[in-house]
């Protein structure tokens, strides 16, 4: 946390309080996980987003609904990084932390830096609320928090108190506590609160009482910032004012811009959008998300598997739709067979992994990129399927739309590789014009694409477009182009069953020649003076943070380039260029080193893999340390 | 007879013969299989639908009957191994203009894709899916199926086969089936009357075919084809008549008043009017169910045949395509701009001042 000192100014409330100016905060919420910690980080983001701040969140919870109380397993956490400059992540450790029980203090305490602030809500330290964690002695008296600078607040005798003018018991009342703490945090930071108080009343709209207890536990709370001596100080951070283009701007997730960019695709196609899906952490929102949106036609089917998830999308596929899965680890393992039937039929498909920590159940609620591999190759036979990944919340909405676009004009499945970080993770974004949204209109056939010796005209189904190799799609309903597909190998051109040793040679190398000729930009290089003889590459969500360890590692007067994938199938046509241009290249991975090794077999270069598996993104200072060793030892 | 049941999917303007639904491919199953008669029933009943060739399709799983496809000349699809229900879910429920055919066999659709076929029952999709039932698995050569008798001595199973079969029209009612019945290769007649029933029907109809494979399980179905014993084996199901088989109806079924449940009995002058009346429109399962329970799994004695069961309720792809419309209405016709705006944004100005909540 950068401070600069600005004196004494006069506080809204009018009592001289002391406000000072900051450049950025890392704020992190935790309490149970029946304590709202997520419904606070989501409204603290809001009044951020709409203050002007740039800024990026890492919610973290357990897979568990509701964790037994007070334990260490059921903690709940959201991190929230702004500031008024453009920043990458969601930050590597907390100025503030806000601490709603032993166990919460407990679980995150490591990550806090000495010096820090932390906010604990001390009706929670029990003998037995911290026996329950293991605290023999209470942390707030024994000087284990010595170095912190340590609020203890009652929370919740203080929302008790603030409601007991409510018809409403001390446990229901004691509810409202973090609507309590969000509008101390919202003093603290100088937030506007009319929206959270907009969406206080709406979120309860049909329980006035509870609505308006929230609001009065929020007001409570900012009143208690600017009223008692503990808080003397309170901060500002200026709206981030040159840190973005000119244009509209909202805060969005990552799975909402996916499911976005869906809608956006199949409008720019002129397609009926069509989801299969099976529920699944971390992807059921993007189920979620587009079950809303019927009235732009857009189907969605709850099926009774993930297989027969793919299925449907498959059938709707064949149909015409933009059909679309979505699932997650294990639940891409049982689509493997019908991607690869896809892959047979050159029928377009998207198939969504929000990747999550494995293997089998693994970490549903954290973050991994360890699908790689899996979306590469974990299909029988050979069956290429490109692979497209976003890098950051907001980038879900291109990634989504471009995988729509090699999906149609190339018809074949193709593989959308988010993570759980990217998912459940914000961050603001530009709102673009629908005209600037690629065209992605398509032609399905409508007649005759074959001349017979004998003159007789004919459809064949797999009768390729020299350009992309794509077959023709070609939809029941058209009359003349009747025709059959299956998952057995089909002869070149007439689609029909072949079991010729020659025909299926050709079409395995075809199928490949098609999915390794789709065309994809170029990979851009960030190599300010050229100089760099270290590359960074990495790929997907982990944009962020090694974008801001290569920033402080040029700040500190090191020159290091840097450059990063969202195609991973086929690669840009310069990556092996690219790769040669450098003495080393580092990738960071949140896998055992899963790109890394195609590079290494693709391009036979000495990929440095530096990867990290704890369900977590990796944290900037950390990244720029390891790279700072390879530069040191160069 | 054009299908009341699909009145989205377009008619036909030429009148179709058999000829117009055989593909050009040479039809590759074992000489003798009782596919080559069902195919021809199909085949020769298709044009009685008068819908348009090309809105037609059929889409299988994998095994010996799911090879269908290749051979009618509409749209198909030969898929994976159980999927069919699920992929010609994702079909008719996205095209209400299309009319959607299954075809699986009892390996297919009751071992590895039961699942999608009880919930494509339940959901009742517009699908009608014809189920080969030839209780022993073909492709694979010989092993037992899921609807082979207990102690089936086949490669995979010397000493017996120890699981129990499932009674596939059971099943299909216990999965809330809207349309359940069967009907027999050979019997080209019956057959093709099943068929025009389910096509009638509007939701998932299913329709289980005892179908012979000469090669592996050669005469399974013999009890109800050889004439002497058929007649005594094969109870012939009709909406609205009493239920009554062998040589001048001298059987027939009634309920036993105290257990509820059916029996057969020789027909007299006393128990004559409690010859059960066959209802197959009756939105109760429960008779339907304890027909399907009639027929001895081992020697196939009283076997009804014909039209089960037959009830009207919502259909998925109506009810789905109901709800964009209802969507439409409430909403108004989604506007993409309106969408990725949302109601929440600020506005970042080409003089790089932000401008608080301006568009609040």
């Amino acid at each position: 946390m950068t401070v600069e000192e600005d004196g004494p100014a006069a506080a809204p409330g009018g009592t001289a309080k002391e406000v000072r100016r900051l450049d950025r905060v890392v704020i992190r919420f935790a309490g149970d996980s029946g304590d709202g910690m997520q419904l606070t980080g989501d409204r603290f983001t809001s009044e951020t987003a709409s203050f002007g701040n740039d800024l990026s969140t890492l919610p973290n919870f357990p897979a568990e609904i509701r964790a037994p109380a007070g334990t260490l397993p059921g903690v709940s956490s959201f991190q929230l990084h702004f500031a008024d400059h453009d920043i990458l992540t969601p930050g590597d450790a907390p100025d503030v932390l806000v601490a709603m029980n032993p166990a919460a203090l407990k679980a995150n305490i490591a990550d806090v830096p000495r010096g820090a602030e932390i906010i604990v809500n001390t009706d929670e330290f029990t003998k037995r609320a911290m026996a329950k964690v293991g605290y023999d002695a209470s942390p707030l008296e024994d000087g284990s928090l010595e170095a912190y600078r340590v609020h203890p607040v009652p929370l919740t005798t203080l929302t008790v108190e603030a409601l007991k003018d409510f018809d409403l018991s001390r446990k229901d009342a004691g509810r409202s506590k973090n609507m309590f703490a969000l509008g101390l945090l919202s003093w603290m930071y100088h937030r506007p609160t009319e929206s959270t108080e907009a969406f206080l009343r709406k979120k309860f709209a049909k329980k006035p009482e509870i609505a308006e207890a929230n609001v009065v536990a929020f007001r409570a709370g900012w009143n208690f910032g600017e009223t008692t001596e503990d808080f003397a100080i309170s901060y500002e951070v200026a709206p981030a004012t040159s840190a973005f283009p000119s244009g509209r701007y909202r805060n969005i997730s990552g799975n909402l811009a996916l499911s976005y960019g869906l809608v956006a695709a199949a409008e720019r196609a002129d397609l009926p959008l069509y989801l299969g899906s099976y529920p699944i952490t971390p992807a059921s929102d993007i189920l979620h998300e587009l079950s809303k949106h019927k009235n732009f036609g857009v189907r969605t089917f709850q099926a009774e598997d993930e297989i027969a998830g793919i299925g449907a999308a498959l059938g709707a596929a064949f149909g015409g739709s933009l059909a679309v899965t979505t699932t997650s680890g294990p639940g891409v393992a049982l689509k493997s067979e019908t991607i690869g039937l896809a892959v047979s039929l050159e029928l377009p498909l998207l198939i969504v992994d929000i990747q999550r920590g494995g293997p089998s159940t693994g970490l549903p609620t954290k973050t991994e990129q360890a699908d790689l591999l899996q979306a590469m190759y974990g299909r029988n036979g050979e069956a290429p399927v490109p692979v497209v990944a976003p890098r950051t919340p907001a980038d879900c909405f291109d990634a989504a739309i471009e995988a729509a676009r090699i999906a149609i004009a190339y018809r074949t499945p193709v593989f959308l590789l988010s993570d759980g970080y990217l998912a459940n993770g914000s961050e603001p974004w530009r709102v673009p014009e629908v005209h600037e949204l690629p065209d992605l209109r398509v032609q399905f056939a409508t007649g005759p694409n074959h001349e017979l010796a004998d003159g007789t005209e004919v459809f064949w189904p797999y009768k390729r477009d020299p350009q992309t190799l794509a077959r023709p799609w070609a939809v029941p309903g058209t009359p003349g182009l009747e025709h059959r597909i299956g998952g057995i190998e089909k002869q070149d051109g007439t689609g029909n069953i072949s079991y010729d040793p020659a025909n299926h040679d050709f079409m395995v190398r075809t199928r490949q020649a098609k999915i390794d000729g789709i065309e994809v930009p170029d990979l851009d290089v960030d190599d300010p003076h050229g100089d760099a003889h270290v590359l960074v590459l990495g790929w997907g969500s982990t944009y962020g943070p090694v974008t801001a360890a290569v920033r402080r590692l040029r700040a500190g007067g090191s020159s290091v380039a840097q450059a990063h994938l969202r195609h991973l199938n086929p690669f840009p046509k310069n990556l092996g260029e690219v790769l040669k241009r450098y003495d080393k290249v580092i990738v960071p991975e949140m896998n055992l080193g899963q790109l890394a090794l195609l590079l290494r077999a693709r391009y036979l270069i000495d990929a440095h893999s530096y990867t990290q598996v704890n369900g977590m993104p990796f944290k900037a200072e950390q990244l720029a340390t390891t790279i700072r060793e390879v530069l040191d030892a160069q | 007879m054009p299908s009341e049941a699909l009145p989205l999917v377009p008619r036909g303007t030429l009148p179709l013969t058999a000829k117009d639904f055989k593909s050009d491919q040479e039809v590759r199953w074992c000489p003798g299989c009782g596919d080559y008669a069902i195919l021809a029933a199909v085949q020769g009943f298709m044009p009685e639908l008068g819908l348009a060739k090309e809105n037609i399709v059929f889409i299988s799983g994998i095994g010996c009957s799911s090879r269908f496809p290749y051979y009618m000349n509409t749209y198909g699809m030969h898929s994976i191994h159980g999927r069919a229900p699920a992929i010609a879910t994702g079909l008719a429920s996205s095209r209400q203009d299309l009319s959607v055919w299954v075809v699986t066999g009892d390996g297919d659709a009751l071992s590895i894709g039961g699942n999608h076929l009880i919930h494509a029952l339940r959901r009742n999709v517009n699908l009608k899916i014809l189920l080969f039932n030839n209780r022993i698995y073909g492709l694979t050569k010989g092993q037992y199926s899921p609807t082979s008798e207990v102690g089936k001595i086949t490669k995979s199973t010397p000493m017996g086969s120890l699981d129990a079969p499932f009674n596939p029209v059971s099943l299909a009612i216990g999965a809330e089936a809207s349309f359940v019945a069967r009907t027999v290769d050979s019997d080209r007649k019956h057959l093709t009357e099943v068929l025009r029933q389910a096509a009638e029907h509007p939701g998932t109809a299913l329709v289980e075919i005892y179908q012979n494979c000469n090669i592996f399980n050669d005469g399974a179905f013999e009890a109800l084809k050889d004439k002497d014993q058929a007649q005594e084996a094969v109870i012939r199901l009709e909406h609205g008549h009493p239920i009554r088989f062998g040589a001048d109806g001298e059987k027939g079924v009634i309920r036993n008043p105290l257990t509820g449940d059916l029996e057969v009995v020789a027909v007299t002058e006393e128990n004559q009017d409690r010859i059960l009346v066959h209802d197959a429109h009756t939105p109760s399962p429960t008779t339907a169910f304890a027909l399907s329970r009639l027929a001895d799994p081992d020697t196939l004695h009283h076997t009804p045949i014909g039209v089960f069961r037959s009830t009207e309720r919502p259909v998925y792809d109506t009810l789905m395509s109901d709800q964009l419309e209802t969507a439409v209405e409430q909403k108004g016709k989604g506007d993409l701009t309106t969408l990725l705006t949302g109601n929440d944004t600020w506005t970042v100005e080409e003089q790089e001042r932000r401008v608080r909540g301006a568009d609040h």
